[in-house]
């Protein structure tokens, strides 16, 4: 006899929480500033009173946010798309998205900076270059579920792109379409986080409003983001994204930047920087520079790679269990089954907040309160993807069937609709684990010490070829978890459509 | 020269045997009709047919195979993307051509489709989806028409338009129908299916509805 607690979705979910408790053991999590509660008042009273006169500072950074989403984006989703009907033929290509992914925006951003500067160009390439990789993933599969009978019926001798164009394109348009228009929404999340290392958008300016103390200005610029990702549908049409490309270069090439393109720096990156220090110093390729160099390899991986891994996992686990419990508790604010018109409302006003807000930016605010320690970093990568999961849950337990003799409240939630959504709420977590696990590596720019900390304190020191095999172990490190996430939804029999998460 | 010829042609799947020894010659301008109860292999035979010829022979299969978000006038246009260039094909996907939209709607008023030529396919009723499908055929142009069921959901009034239509546009035809007053009509040769064999196989002017009866019940039993 099988009991249910026994079925291999509970299995697998009390193994990841035994793990995250075991990590949580290890790590490190205190609030470290004196009077968090004081700082917590002004920032709350500076949220409640937003100001929106600082209109220049305001308008500038919104518009240089949505110019380099849209830009990384367009350039993103094109590459994307030109790749897309090849990706599942030819496995390097595969390889090569999966590569290009792996590595965040912001290091992305922080190797160009190196090159070009905090110019237009790195925002664009930052931005550009993992979406593409994502892009021609994603399309791929869109395209492997079009119908295909009506490709069968084209007469012999149709080229191969009058038949993508006529008869599998179209089926799909619109799941392309509005798997864009989500591409879009993250650019925007993207793009504003890209002015936390520089760039002027809407990070760069945080920054500065947060250092000051100037709250009620940080409030309304985010809830000016709020708003620009709440209507993106409103105000982004196919039919005119390209006026909004042209305008974007337009305010892009015209923003103020202290940074100029010099081939000079590409070549010094290229030909200097990138080359582990002990090959750059050699003077022969005897027994000494080997040894050097595998001096140099231990030292980097013993001091920096290992414990800066040990910490991204750490992290990653604990805010996966963080997630999964926020979902399963958000998920309900949004359903039909729970709540009324009224509750929804707020429910689905606090969901938006949440999932618009970048971890990363949550992670800032919460630094600023607690001071650093692991704990920021839980919270925000928490919410923010528990806002994600619980947003597309609650959607789901709309559309389950309803018995008219149900029970209600409590028992409704652990009898009737948890039960059911599971299997669903499961898939979309374990979708989002590589997803976690990236942005863990990007807190650590914040000062939390995973492999962020390293890559941004190396380049902070001009040591490129460090940073460089740091991000290096970062793609490596998401590309196993991604394989890890796939085969464990692959053994419990997890679906998710490409096109939500 | 024959323009089709099966000899002891047998097909089975998974071990059934659809098509049993099956021999049949089709000269150039004959209109052939397959007749039979459902699942004798009339679809089958009509596919091995297809097979055999096509470079050159246009298909009406059962299931329409329409692209449903795309318009009637490009689904049908799609019957002889093979015979123009790849850049004639796509600039005519974005902006249709005036001389391909002309001849697209002369083409559909003689289906009485012509007020749904830039309709999304998706949006047509069944009986309207097999017109496209048949439109279509009848613009690819080409030796001959094998049609699968080609008017089944339409009305009895509309079916016999259409089989004009495509007898005005193909002197070949091969139809497999299931309406055998239609195809004593509109054909000049009846074969007769059973059990995956050619039981039956004359002209359709020596024939009567009656002779066809038996047929259906399962009691002819040899050539």
């Amino acid at each position: 006899m099988t009991y249910t607690l026994n079925a291999p979705s509970v299995r697998a979910s009390f193994g990841f929480v035994g793990v995250a408790l075991f990590c949580l053991f290890f790590a490190d999590i205190e609030v470290t500033t004196l009077d968090p509660w004081t700082e917590f008042e002004r920032m709350v009273i500076g949220f409640l009173t937003p100001d929106f006169f600082a209109i220049d500072q305001l308008g500038e950074a919104i518009l240089q946010t949505i110019a380099f989403a849209v830009l990384g984006v367009a350039f993103g989703a094109g590459f994307g798309f030109v790749l897309a009907p090849f990706f599942q033929h030819f496995a390097p290509l595969r390889w090569a998205c999966a590569f290009i992914r792996a590595i965040h925006e912001i290091f992305w951003a922080l190797i160009f900076i190196q090159m070009f500067g905090p110019s237009p160009i790195t925002g664009i390439l930052a931005i550009a270059i993992p979406y593409a990789g994502i892009c021609a993933k994603v399309y791929s599969e869109i395209l492997e579920e079009a119908d295909l009978r009506a490709v069968r019926t084209l007469p012999v001798g149709t080229s191969r792109i009058a038949a993508f164009f006529y008869a599998k394109l179209p089926d799909v348009w619109a799941y392309m379409k509005s798997y864009t228009f989500y591409r879009l929404e993250c650019g925007l999340r993207s793009s504003a986080v890209l002015g936390f290392v520089g760039l002027p958008t809407m990070g760069f300016y945080l920054e500065s409003f947060f250092s000051e103390g100037y709250y009620s200005e940080a409030s309304a610029l985010l809830i000016l983001f709020f708003l620009i990702i709440a209507t993106i549908r409103f105000w982004m049409r196919p039919k005119i994204a390209w006026v909004y490309v042209v305008g974007a270069a337009i305010v892009v090439a015209f923003a103020e930047t202290t940074s100029r393109f010099d081939w000079a720096h590409v070549a010094r990156f290229f030909g200097e920087d990138i080359w582990p220090a002990p090959v750059r110093t050699a003077q022969e390729f005897g027994l000494a520079f080997w040894s050097s160099l595998g001096d140099w390899g231990w030292m980097l991986f013993s001091t920096q790679a290992l414990p800066g891994i040990v910490a991204t996992i750490l992290l990653t686990q604990i805010a996966l269990i963080g997630t999964g419990f926020l979902t399963l508790l958000f998920y309900p604010i949004i359903s039909e089954r729970f709540f009324g018109r009224v509750g929804r409302t707020i429910g689905h006003g606090f969901l938006v907040v949440c999932r618009s807000t970048p971890e990363y930016i949550l992670a800032y605010i919460f630094l600023q309160l607690w001071g650093p320690s692991m704990l920021p970093a839980i919270v925000a990568l928490s919410l923010h993807n528990g806002a994600i999961i619980g947003h597309l849950i609650g959607r789901h337990s709309n559309e389950l069937e309803r018995r008219v003799d149900a029970p209600h409240g409590l028992n409704l939630y652990a009898f009737e609709v948890t039960p059911r959504i599971y299997g669903q709420f499961l898939a979309f977590l374990f979708y989002r684990w590589e997803v976690i696990m990236r942005e863990t590596a990007i807190l650590g720019v914040l000062g939390i010490h995973t492999l962020g900390f390293f890559i941004d304190s190396a380049i902070a020191d001009i040591r490129i070829d460090r940073a460089m095999v740091l991000i290096l172990m970062t793609a490596l490190l998401n590309i196993f978890v991604d394989i890890c996430s796939r085969r464990i939804r692959t053994r419990l029999r997890l679906r998710t459509s490409p096109e939500v998460v | 020269m024959a323009a089709f010829e099966l000899r002891d042609a047998t097909v089975s799947y998974d071990g059934n045997t659809v098509l049993n020894r099956i021999t049949l010659r089709i000269e150039r301008g004959e209109r052939v009709a397959l007749v039979g109860r459902s699942g004798v292999g009339k679809s089958t035979l009509l596919h091995l047919l297809y097979e055999q010829s096509r470079a050159t022979s246009a298909l009406v299969p059962q299931d329409p195979g329409l692209v449903r978000s795309l318009s009637v006038f490009h689904n049908v246009f799609m019957g002889r993307l093979n015979q123009n260039s790849i850049w004639y094909n796509l600039t005519n996907l974005v902006m249709p051509r005036r001389q391909e939209v002309d001849d697209i709607r002369a083409l559909l008023v003689s289906l009485e489709m012509d007020d749904k030529l830039f309709q999304p396919a998706g949006e047509l009723s069944g009986g309207q989806q097999q017109r496209t499908s048949v439109a279509r055929a009848l613009f690819r142009k080409g030796d001959a028409l094998l049609g699968d069921e080609p008017v089944s959901s339409v009305d009895e009034h509309q079916s016999q338009s259409v089989l004009r239509s495509i007898n005005a546009a193909y002197d070949t035809t091969i139809l497999a129908m299931h309406d055998v007053d239609l195809a004593l009509a509109f054909c000049d040769r009846i074969v007769g299916l059973d059990d995956g064999r050619i039981v039956l196989d004359s002209a359709a002017a020596d024939m009567k509805r009656s002779d066809l009866m038996p047929l259906y019940r399962g009691e002819v039993t040899g050539l």
